[in-house]
C-alpha cells in the first residue's frame, strides 16, 4: 500500500512535470506530504525519493535543512511567535511567555492533545503589526495577552477553519494551467 | 505625478483597491498594457529602456538591473528567477507586492523574460508567506487563461512558462546562489564564487538572471512611461521610487513608497504621511537604515537622503529597504543580541567564521545583557568581530562563501562605535540599565 493517497500522488506527478529536472520538485513534494499528514513521515520521504529518483537520505538531508518541515508530529495549529527586533521592541518575549503559560508547553513543544505547537521564530515580515504571530503561516497581530487568548479560543472552537487550514496545508490554490508543452 | 504634485505611485498604485489582486481589477487599471507595449518593441529596445531607467536592484545589493541583464551569457537555455524570499529581519515590502498586486509582478516577469529572451521563469516565494503564495499562484493561473503567459503571449510569437516555487523556511535561500540550490531541490547552501553572477552559471548550470520582486514590479511602469521618466525621479544613480518598510518605535509603521534621494530618513520617520514620529514622543536614539545586515546610523544622521550612494559613502547601505527605529528607551545591546541570534540561527554552517563566530558573539551579548558580562567581554567582542570581518569596513571584506558571515558584526560594531558606554554600564552594574 503506498503511503501517499492517490490524490496526493496525482498532484505530486503534476508538480514534478512543472520542472525541467525532477529533483526541483523535492521541496514542493515535502509540502504536499506535510499537507496530507501534518508532518513529514518517514514513509512519505521514501515515496518522494521514489518519485524523484533520489535516495530517501537525499530527501531527508534536504528537508532537515528547512524550518518548515516537521520531522516529528506537530500540532494541528503551529503558532509561530515572532521575537525578532520589531516584535521584540513591542513586547514579543512577554507574548511568548504568555503563550507558553496559556498552552502549558515551552516553545518547540506540542500540547499533549496534539492541538497546538508553539515556536519562537524569526521575522515573518509582518513587522507593522508587531508583536505578531503566524498560525500555520497565516498572520495575526498585533496581539497582547488578551488577544492571544481570544485567538486560541477561536481556534479551539473551530471558528477559524476557513482562514487557517490544518498545519501542512500551505497553498490552497492549485496550479490549474499547464505548461506550454 | 499624483494630483497633489507628489511623485507617482509606481509600485503601490493598487494597494488600496478592493480585490486589487484579481485579474479583473488589474485589467481595469491598465494591467498588461506594459506587456502589450513591450511585445510591440524589439527585446533590445525594452532592455534599453530599463538600462536608461537606471533601476537599481531592490533585493539588497543594489546592482543595476539593466547591467545584470546584459551580462546574461548567450545559451540555448536560460532562466529568469524571481527572488521573493524576503526574510531579512524587519523587511516586509515584497510581501505587500505579492499579496496586493501579484499581476503587476507577473507582468514584470513577462516583460523581463521577453527583454532577455528567456522562456522559463520561476517565482521563488518564501514558504511562510501562505497568502502571497496563494495570490501569486492564482494570478499565474489567470495570466495563462488570459494569454499573458504560455504560448504566443498576447498574440505575439513570444512564449513563457512560469512556475511558482515555495520556500520552506531558511533565510539563506534569499542569497541568490542559495536560492538556486534550493530550487534544485537541495539544501540552501550558497555556492562558492566565482562565478560571481548566476548570469554566467546559474540554475542547472545554465545562465540565469535573479531579480527581486520589487525590482520586477517596476517593469510595467518603465515600459509604459519610458526609462527616462523613471530616471527623472530621484537623483544620480538613485532613480525612481522605492518601497521602505518602516518599523520599531514609530507611530505609523508600514510600507511607504517614496521618491529616492529626494526623501530623507527624517521625512520617513517623522513625516505625517509616513511614520508620523516616534511613539510616545520620545527621542530618536539610533536607526537601522537597510535591514539587519546594515551598520546603524545615529540620530545625528537622520537628515541623510534615501540615496544608495550617499548612504553607501557613509559606511552602510539601503540594503533591503527596511528602516528600524530605536528610541531613547531601547537597549541597543539587546537589539544587537537579537540580530546576532538571528544570524547565528540562520547561518548555513559552511564557513567557520560565520558558524562559530556568530554563536560566540550571541553568547557574549546574551550574558552582557543579562547581567553576567565580564570586563574582558568588550575586547572579546571587538576581536571576534574583527576576525569575521577584518577591519570592519562596509562593504566588508569577503572572508566567507556569502555575505551573511561578514554582516554579523554590523549591529555589534555599531553599538561599540556609538554606545560603548552602554555596554560597559551593563557590565559594571551587572544588569541592563534600560530594563
Ligand atoms: C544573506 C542574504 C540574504 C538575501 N536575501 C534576499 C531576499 O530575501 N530577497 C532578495 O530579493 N534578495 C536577497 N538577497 C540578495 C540576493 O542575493 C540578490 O542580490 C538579489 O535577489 C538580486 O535581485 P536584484 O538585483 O533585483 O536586487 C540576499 C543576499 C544575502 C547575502
Ligand atoms: S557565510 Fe555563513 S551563511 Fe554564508 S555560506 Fe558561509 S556559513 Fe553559510
Ligand atoms: S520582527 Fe516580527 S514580524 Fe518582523
Amino acid at each position: 500500500m503506498p503511503h501517499l493517497s492517490s490524490e496526493s500522488l496525482t498532484r505530486a506527478r503534476e508538480i514534478v512535470d512543472l520542472y525541467p529536472q525532477r529533483r526541483s520538485a523535492l521541496i514542493p513534494l515535502c509540502h504536499l506530504a506535510q499537507e496530507q499528514d501534518g508532518w513529514l513521515r518517514p514513509e512519505a520521504i521514501e515515496e518522494i525519493a521514489g518519485l524523484l529518483d533520489v535516495t530517501p537520505a537525499e530527501v531527508l538531508g534536504t528537508a532537515s535543512f528547512y524550518e518548515m518541515f516537521k520531522l516529528e508530529p506537530a500540532g494541528r495549529y503551529v503558532i509561530s511567535v515572532c521575537t525578532n527586533v520589531a516584535c521584540m521592541l513591542a513586547g514579543a518575549y512577554d507574548l511568548l511567555a504568555h503563550a507558553e503559560e496559556r498552552l502549558g508547553v515551552r516553545a518547540g513543544g506540542t500540547t499533549p492533545d496534539g492541538r497546538f505547537t508553539i515556536e519562537d521564530v524569526e521575522c515573518v515580515a509582518h513587522c507593522d503589526h508587531a508583536p505578531c504571530v503566524q498560525v500555520n503561516s497565516r498572520y495575526f497581530g498585533p496581539l497582547d495577552a488578551g488577544g492571544f487568548d481570544r485567538l486560541v479560543d477561536s481556534l479551539e472552537r473551530g471558528e477559524l477553519e476557513g482562514d487557517v487550514p490544518p498545519h501542512g496545508t500551505l497553498v490552497r490554490v492549485r496550479r490549474t494551467k499547464g505548461l506550454m508543452a | 505625478m499624483t494630483p497633489d504634485g507628489g511623485p507617482p505611485r509606481i509600485l503601490t498604485s493598487r494597494v488600496d483597491l478592493a480585490g486589487s489582486y484579481t485579474l479583473k481589477a488589474f485589467l481595469e487599471t491598465g494591467g498588461y498594457e506594459g506587456l502589450r507595449k513591450a511585445l510591440s518593441m524589439k527585446p533590445d529596445e525594452v532592455a534599453q529602456e530599463v538600462d536608461e531607467a537606471s533601476l537599481l536592484g531592490r533585493g539588497g545589493a543594489g546592482f543595476p538591473a539593466g547591467r545584470k541583464w546584459s551580462m546574461l551569457r548567450p545559451a540555448d537555455t536560460t532562466y529568469l528567477v524571481v527572488n521573493g524570499d524576503e526574510s531579512e529581519p524587519c523587511t516586509f515590502k515584497d510581501h505587500l507586492l505579492l499579496e496586493t498586486d501579484p499581476h503587476q509582478l507577473v507582468e514584470g516577469v513577462a516583460i523581463a523574460a521577453y527583454a532577455i529572451g528567456v522562456e522559463q521563469a520561476f517565482i521563488f516565494i518564501r514558504g511562510e508567506m501562505a497568502l502571497g503564495l496563494e495570490r501569486v499562484t492564482q494570478a499565474v493561473n489567470e495570466a495563462y487563461e488570459y494569454g499573458a503567459l504560455g504560448r504566443g503571449i498576447l498574440g505575439s510569437g513570444f512564449n513563457l512558462d512560469v512556475v511558482v516555487h515555495p520556500g520552506a523556511g531558511a533565510y539563506i535561500c534569499g542569497e541568490e546562489t542559495g536560492l538556486l540550490e534550493s530550487l534544485e531541490g537541495k539544501r540552501g547552501f550558497p555556492r562558492i564564487k566565482p562565478p560571481y553572477f548566476p548570469a554566467a552559471i546559474g540554475l542547472y548550470g545554465e545562465p540565469t538572471v535573479v531579480n527581486n520582486v520589487e525590482t520586477l514590479s517596476n517593469m510595467s511602469w518603465i515600459v509604459r512611461n519610458g526609462g527616462a521618466a523613471f530616471a527623472a525621479l530621484g537623483k544620480g544613480r538613485s532613480t525612481g521610487t522605492r518601497l521602505f518598510a518602516l518599523s520599531g518605535r514609530v507611530k505609523r509603521p508600514g510600507v511607504y513608497e517614496v521618491e529616492m534621494a529626494k526623501t530623507t530618513f527624517r521625512d520617513l520617520i517623522y513625516g505625517q504621511e509616513f511614520g508620523g514620529g516616534i511613539s510616545g514622543g520620545k527621542e530618536l536614539k539610533a536607526f537601522i537604515p537597510g535591514g539587519a545586515s546594515a551598520p546603524w546610523f545615529g540620530a545625528d544622521q537622520v537628515d541623510m537622503p534615501l540615496d544608495q550612494d550617499e548612504v553607501g559613502a557613509a559606511g552602510t547601505m539601503l540594503g533591503s529597504g527596511s528602516v528600524v527605529v530605536m528610541d531613547e528607551t531601547v537597549c541597543t545591546v539587546k537589539v544587537a543580541w537579537r540580530i546576532t541570534r538571528f544570524f547565528w540561527r540562520e547561518s548555513c554552517g559552511q564557513c567557520t567564521p560565520c558558524r562559530e563566530g556568530g554563536g560566540w558573539l550571541e553568547k557574549i551579548l546574551w550574558r552582557i545583557e543579562n547581567g553576567a558580562g565580564r570586563e574582558e567581554d568588550v575586547d572579546m567582542l571587538a576581536d571576534i568581530c574583527d576576525n569575521i570581518s577584518p577591519g570592519l569596513h562596509w562593504p566588508p571584506e569577503q572572508t566567507t562563501i556569502c555575505p551573511l558571515g561578514p554582516s554579523i558584526p554590523s549591529p555589534i560594531a555599531s553599538v561599540m562605535r556609538m554606545f560603548e558606554d552602554e555596554i560597559r554600564l551593563h557590565v559594571k552594574e551587572g544588569a541592563c540599565p534600560l530594563a
